[in-house]
């Protein structure tokens, strides 16, 4: 098998590449080949990957070489978290009307793809919050598909509204949304038939429903041992009918499930569920992470590199409440700060968290501005960064030159850095009163349990 | 409408698209040269052959370009149609089971189109002059009883289920004995889809299959795989996961109306020695084809040219 050993390979390739600071062309190349082999082997759309791998290449060129990383590793890291932020960073929720409102969900997708079963099973879900479902068969076609749904409802205690098969789909979903509103149904879930992107009367069926009711989230399909044609599939259903979300059904199976990552990059929709098995209890919500690390299929690399992560976190965490217990902050932990904030997403995002804390003015440190800053820092010499009493206006000239920056920037920057000096002691005072004594373990930086 | 026909109606979308595509491939290149093989490389990625297969076919054809001096893009179109359609012929007796006594077991993932296909198939042998049984021993899904007993009825063939729920071991043992009573020529057992990493399910298709095998010892016995056209590189661990409990003696590849390729299906001929049996080209009892890989090719790679 030819990427059997990927892992190996990989780590073969970059073996001698450790002690490098940062990135250059030639580690990313050799990286993104592999690693284009790998989305394609997983189904990524052949363009997708062409894009994808195009993008990364370009970020991570130059970037440096994350500590007790190999440049490989570090490449895998940048490719998983761009993975990650092309499928949507967070887990996505769908937004209710009011109670009193009726919210309708279409199904739409091939045959085959599991609409009925995952029309049940949202039914399920949102029975279980409280709502009121209505489920609404308009599936004419397959033989027994009304069945099927009725079946699955009534296991649920979800009821199903249906007319039989001598009767458009369109009218039935007039009639069920009227019942909908007349019988105060909050959720009015419609399961349609499969049907292919190429049949124009079939699409046309879907957009006559979407005109005849008021149709909050169509909501595509998709079978996640879908191969290249995903893309396509994705395309038509939107660009025909409309999709304003996503559903990956049969990621219990063993498949990578590539074919997620394509609709997202085609759609731009959010995957909202996963289906994890028959049971009707099987969808879950769609974590975006879970799915880079699947699709990527390096899991032993990926984890690999998340011990490692949380080494140096911890590391740099011991020193930096070292300094302050000695109330030393320096311009190093001031960036040792700053990594750990972009991952959290931002200062503000921390301070909320943080009680009392109004000293510091979150918005004048934006994501964008944590760049330069790192920057400016890494321009300074060692001394500098270890001691902060040492900053004069040459220094400061220097730094600007060398960052490529303006002695405002680098003045910015310097009371920033004392705001947050300040910010710091204030917090020490707190730890030392024993309230904030998770505030610099894992939990706080490495992002899991709280966000 | 004659198979071909009936492809290239299904196919339309298919063909204009993977043609197109070498049509402007063998059209631009006026030489074989890298170029030429990088962009051959992207067509058949795209049409879900796969990396390994995809690198297989390529090295062999710049084999050959390189040992029969081939100039013309066009003369490697056509040796690499030449190639791959004879590794992806069915043997030559893979219809005879029509003509016999035999049992058919159907067996699939989720939603490929084993049901449907089952009732093109009943509809097929019932045209031919055939007594069909139809066995619904997908027991647990709901409604797929239902379903088949719509296509027993539509084909005129005999039905055997029980109970939604029930073991469909108990429902395999009672087609058997309807099978024999009635000197019926040809029993078809509808099966639940089961993703293949499923152990349980898998071990419960191996005992059905075991059944069949201990209990018609004289009646030629066929294992149909269903696989959708539209599946990607997964359906290689379908196709080695079902043969360690079943031993499929063909595939039949589905919903080859739609924009898919299949080209998956010629991975698989490399790494398994299962042929491709018939296609399925739509949801009507007649969508149901045999399987020519000289024409399948044909409608894949070439433009429209009549
Ligand atoms: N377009 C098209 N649709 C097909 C084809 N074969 C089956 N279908 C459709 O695919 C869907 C699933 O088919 P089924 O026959 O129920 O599939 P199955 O494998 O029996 O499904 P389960 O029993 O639920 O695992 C249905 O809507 C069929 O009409 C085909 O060749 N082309
Ligand atoms: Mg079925």
């Amino acid at each position: 098998m030819a990427f059997e050993s990927l892992t190996e390979r990989f780590q073969n390739i970059f073996n001698n590449l450790r002690g490098k600071a940062k990135l250059d062309a030639e580690d990313v190349h050799t990286a993104m080949k592999e690693v284009k082999l790998a989305l394609l082997e997983a189904d990524v759309n052949f363009k997708v990957v062409k894009d994808f791998v195009k993008e990364t290449k370009a970020k991570a060129i130059g970037a440096e070489v994350f500590e007790s990383l190999s440049p490989g590793q570090t490449v895998i890291r940048i490719v998983r978290d761009e993975l990650i932020h092309l499928m949507g960073d967070t887990a996505a929720e769908l937004e209710l009307k009011p109670q009193n409102q009726v919210t309708v969900i279409m199904m739409a997708g091939l045959q085959g793809a599991g609409k009925t079963t995952t029309a049940a099973k949202l039914g399920g879900i949102y029975k279980s919050k409280g709502r009121r479902v209505l489920l609404a068969a308009c599936d004419v076609y397959r033989p027994a598909a009304i069945d099927q749904l009725k079946t699955n409802g009534e296991k649920l205690g979800v009821e199903v509204f249906s007319m039989g098969t001598g009767i458009s789909p369109v009218e039935i979903a007039k009639s069920a949304y009227d019942k909908a509103v007349s019988d105060k149904y909050s959720i009015l879930i419609i399961d349609t038939a499969g049907r292919l992107h190429i049949d124009e009367n079939m699409m046309q069926e879907l957009k006559d429903i979407k005109a005849a009711v008021n149709v909050d989230y169509t909501l595509l399909t998709v079978d996640a041992m879908t191969g290249q044609d995903a893309v396509t599939v994705a395309e038509e259903f939107s660009e025909k009918v409309g999709v304003d979300g996503l559903i990956v059904t049969k990621l219990d199976g063993d498949t990578k499930g590539g074919a997620a990552l394509s609709i997202r990059a085609v759609t731009g929709k959010p995957i909202y569920f996963a289906g994890m098995g028959e049971k009707l209890t099987d969808l879950q919500v769609f974590y975006p992470d879970r799915m880079a690390s699947r699709i990527i299929g390096m899991g032993d690399i990926l984890s690999l590199i998340e011990k490692a992560e949380e080494t140096v976190d911890l590391e740099k965490q011991k020193k930096v409440t070292e300094h302050l217990r000695k109330s030393q902050f320096t311009y190093d932990d001031f960036l040792t700060q700053m990594e750990q904030m972009k991952k959290m997403g931002g200062i503000s995002g921390i301070l909320s968290m943080l009680p009392g804390m109004k000293g510091f003015d979150a918005d004048q440190i934006d994501q964008s501005q944590f760049t330069r800053i790192e920057s400016m820092i890494l321009s300074m010499t060692r001394e500098e960064r270890a001691n902060p009493k040492l900053m004069s206006p040459s220094r400061k000239r220097r730094i600007a030159a060398g960052s490529g920056t303006d002695i405002a920037d680098v003045n910015r920057m310097v009371k920033q850095f004392e705001q947050m000096q300040k910010f710091m002691k204030q917090m020490n005072g707190m730890k030392k009163h024993g309230n904030l004594n998770s505030l610099f373990g894992r939990n706080l930086f490495r992002g899991k349990g709280l966000f | 409408m004659g198979f071909f026909d009936k492809l290239k109606e299904g196919l339309t979308k298919t063909r204009t698209n993977i043609t197109n595509g070498l049509d402007t491939l063998f059209g631009d290149y006026s030489q074989v040269d890298d170029d030429f093989f990088e962009n051959l490389e992207e067509i058949l990625i795209m049409a879900d052959v796969g990396m390994k297969a995809t690198d297989a076919i390529i090295s062999k054809m710049k084999e050959r370009v390189r040992e029969e001096h081939i100039k013309e893009p066009d003369k490697v179109k056509e040796a690499l149609i030449e190639t791959i359609s004879e590794q992806i012929k069915p043997c030559d007796d893979a219809y005879d089971f029509a003509d016999q006594k035999a049992v058919v077991l159907v067996v699939g993932v989720n939603g490929v189109g084993k049901t449907t296909s089952i009732g093109k198939l009943a509809m097929g042998l019932k045209e031919h002059g055939k007594r069909v049984v139809l066995a619904a021993a997908d027991t647990f899904r709901a409604g797929a009883i239902e379903q088949l007993k719509v296509w027993a009825d539509r084909s005129g063939s005999d039905f055997v289920a029980q109970e939604e729920g029930s073991d469909p071991a108990a429902v395999v043992y009672e087609a058997i004995d309807i099978y024999n009573s009635r000197n019926a020529d040809i029993l078809i057992c509808d099966t639940a889809g089961r993703l293949h990493n499923k152990k349980n399910l898998m071990e419960e298709l191996s005992k059905i299959n075991r059944i069949l095998e201990r209990k018609l010892p004289d009646v030629r016995k066929e294992v149909f795989l269903v696989l959708d056209a539209t599946t990607g590189q997964n359906a290689i661990s379908q196709v080695r996961e079902f043969v360690s409990v079943c031993r499929p003696t063909g595939i039949i590849l589905t919903k080859m109306d739609g924009s898919a390729k299949g080209g998956i299906v010629i991975a698989i001929s490399s790494e398994f020695d299962i042929p491709v049996k018939y296609i399925g080209v739509g949801e009507h009892p007649e969508d149901l084809q045999k399987f020519d890989p000289k024409e399948f090719m044909r409608a894949i790679f070439y433009a429209d040219k009549d």
